[in-house]
């Protein structure tokens, strides 16, 4: 066994057996502690809950990589997957904590009807289930480079270890183990990033140093066949960047698995305070993948500009056992680099290897090596444990008990929740080991569908009284079938041909389209039709005050 | 099933002899006050949220890389490091003003009560 080896078993035994022992600790007994962890997650921990729910392999793994090669475009991924927390915070959030219950298609079942749960139920059950095979690949990925394991071991003993947790401790345990994989995650990030930094610049904060070597890199990147690093729109059309970011702020402040996640707060300020802390630690890592992205950039290029091909750095030797770096047939010294298998340059990197090969790059020591493979196993499993509880809540909470059983005690109701999470890990072991091949794209789907399905139907249900059952379940199903289509008909996914984008408009950006088609739509058939009936006026009316009025001293409230 | 209306939490601090609240109180003209407040805030942080993130960040981010700042085009730096820390900062002015609202108009929360639901 190497150095590196050897660590990374120590971090991730270690880490493995934190998440299970605070599983043991957390169990619970009732249904409200399985769906919502009894609403008694103090604020900062659920902010630090909220961050590493978030914060996929995507985030961890892929996302520097992606920006080193998007380069200026890979804002819309910065951007993109923090703005939508204003959105969360400013006008979701403390309004569903307000109503109070346990699931997002429960929420739009009250204030609409129980057609519109079982849309979004499916809806949620659709976008999770493309997100969790995602996680599960990602810590497969981990596994095979780190530990030299097969890749159906690794997905088996990832998804066993988040199964127990989260069987055993449902929200209550899945919360209080992101507490602690937050930490894993965010100490794994920042280290080798500042070592890096300290390194190429001598300033150790990458946040404000990775700005000196903008030049140099614009400079390589150019000589290598690459785009200037600080070029706007030299990936994708402004317009395109515009949508993208727009669509995937929209769909998180819309994706399940975030919004449930403050439910579990004890107050509504509770809810606005971890939307805070937890777009911070957020933060932490999105301010700092970017000068992670740089930073490894210049350093592989450097370290492979001008080089022949028998005399690279040990590192691609390393990778390319995982086939995700190839030197290309017939390249005798590297002279260009690509992300693209197409492209033809002399090297082929793939986005998911940059961040956790950062530290073999840069020549760190093993331990960070070890250090950061283990966070990336937390980034996976906080993710997909979320994930999991949205699909197995949704299923018995939202459709079986709904729509098969409704009588039932609380005893029958949590059991049904444990074996519906017990069947969800199943089905993401499976599509871990046997990832359908268009899973890279159908992460699209969930951020579109999100984003012009559940955005459109929860903000109106909260500001505007007068939207009805009628025109929430059209602007659902319209919203749905208009980003649906555009994307089946641009993305070769379903055998079908990529035809051309229409007006520059990528796949990824059509949900900011869908969305406004659903509030369109929404806004004309509620118009059109008869209003709701006064108890759910009434309810939208309770949702907007925190709590009862107070007596207050007479002149003191219009002040 | 029960809707959780906020008439019907108990509030720890308040003697049980008080006449209680009605169910519907004839004056509810606090809470169009109260609305209206909280809608001009959202408003206004929102329209922050989108110049900074969807304006310097994108439409307008070719003239600002003309500036550098620490070896940073500022249109890049804002693309990739100023939006979100606004972000941040704009959920914390929301968090803060929101507390001052609620005591304002009195639909405060005590922090205990919510944990034993």
């Amino acid at each position: 066994m190497s150095q590196i080896q050897i660590w990374t078993l120590v971090f991730i035994v270690g880490s493995f057996a934190v998440y299970l022992y605070i599983a043991w600790r957390s169990r619970v007994k009732e249904t409200a502690g399985f769906y919502v962890a009894g609403q008694g997650i103090p604020t900062i921990a659920n902010g630090a809950a909220v961050a590493a729910d978030w914060m996929s392999a995507a985030s961890f793994i892929s996302m520097a990589g992606l920006i080193a090669f998007l380069g200026s475009d890979g804002t819309i991924y910065l951007m993109g997957w923090t703005g939508g927390y204003v959105l969360l915070a400013l006008l979701i959030a403390p309004y569903l904590r307000k109503w109070g219950k346990f699931t997002v298609p429960e929420f739009v079942g009250d204030r609409y009807s129980e057609t519109v749960r079982t849309i979004a139920a499916v809806a949620a059950i659709i976008i999770s289930f493309t997100y969790v095979v995602g996680q599960m690949r990602g810590g497969g990925i981990v596994f095979s480079r780190f530990l030299k394991l097969d890749v159906t071991q690794g997905v088996i003993l990832a998804a066993v270890i988040i199964g127990l947790y989260a069987v055993l401790g449902g929200m209550k345990g899945i919360t209080w183990t992101q507490v602690a994989q937050y930490t894993v995650l965010i100490v794994a990030y920042l280290i080798p990033a500042f070592a890096v930094a300290q390194q190429m610049t001598g300033i150790p904060i990458p946040q404000v140093s990775f700005g000196q070597i903008l030049d140099e890199l614009n400079a390589i990147s150019v000589e290598m066949g690459l785009n200037q690093y600080t070029e706007a729109f030299a990936a994708r059309p402004q317009i395109d960047v515009f949508l993208v970011t727009m669509a995937l702020m929209i769909g998180t402040a819309g994706l399940p698995h975030v919004i449930v996640r403050f439910y579990t707060t004890k107050t509504v300020r509770g809810a606005r305070y971890s939307a805070f802390w937890a777009l911070f630690f957020i933060a932490l890592l999105y301010t700092t993948a970017p000068a992670v992205g740089a930073f490894t950039k210049l350093n592989l290029l450097q370290d492979v500009n001008g080089v022949s091909a028998d005399a690279l750095p040990s590192w691609i030797e390393n990778w390319a056992a995982t086939g995700l770096v190839t030197v290309s047939d017939g390249a005798t010294t590297i002279n260009t680099v690509s992300n693209s298998p197409t492209s033809g340059a002399d090297l082929i990197v793939n986005n998911d290897i940059l961040v956790l090969a950062s530290p073999e790059i840069a020549g760190l020591p093993a331990p960070i090596v070890g250090l950061v493979a283990a966070g990336g196993m937390a980034a996976a499993m906080s993710t997909a444990a979320g994930l999991l509880l949205v699909i197995s809540s949704s299923f018995s909470h939202d459709l079986y008990f709904r729509r098969v059983k409704r009588d039932s005690t609380d005893k029958q109701r949590l059991l049904a929740g444990r074996i519906a999470m017990g069947l969800a890990v199943l089905i993401a072991i499976y599509a871990g080991i046997n990832p359908p091949a268009f899973v890279a794209q159908v992460v699209a789907f969930a951020f579109g569908l999100a984003a012009s399905t559940f955005f459109p139907a929860i903000v109106l249900g909260i500001f505007w009284k007068r939207c009805n059952a009628t025109g929430a379940a059209a602007g659902m199903v319209s919203g749905l079938v208009f980003t649906a289509t555009y994307m089946i008909y641009t993305l070769p996914v379903f055998g079908t041909a990529a035809n051309p984008h229409i007006f520059d408009i990528s796949p990824e950006g059509i949900g900011t389209i869908g969305a406004i088609v659903n509030f369109v739509v929404t806004i004309v058939v509620s118009k059109m039709t008869a209003p709701p009936p006064d108890e759910i006026v009434e309810m939208v009316e309770s949702i907007r005050y925190p709590a009862t009025r107070r007596e207050v001293t007479a002149g003191t409230a219009a002040d | 099933m029960t809707e959780v209306t906020p008439d019907k939490e108990t509030r720890g601090g308040e003697p049980p002899t008080a006449a209680p609240p009605p169910a519907s109180p004839p004056d509810n003209g606090w809470r169009k006050e109260y609305w209206s407040r909280n809608l001009r805030l959202m408003v206004i942080l929102l329209a922050v949220w989108f110049v900074v993130s969807f304006g310097f960040g994108i439409l307008l981010v070719e003239p600002l890389n003309n500036i550098v700042i620490a070896g940073f085009p500022l249109g890049f730096w804002f693309a990739q490091q100023g939006s979100i820390y606004v972000f941040v900062v704009l959920i914390f002015v929301y968090a803060k003003m929101m507390d001052r609202l609620d005591n304002q108009f009195g639909v405060d929360e005590q922090e205990t009560e919510g944990a034993g639901k």
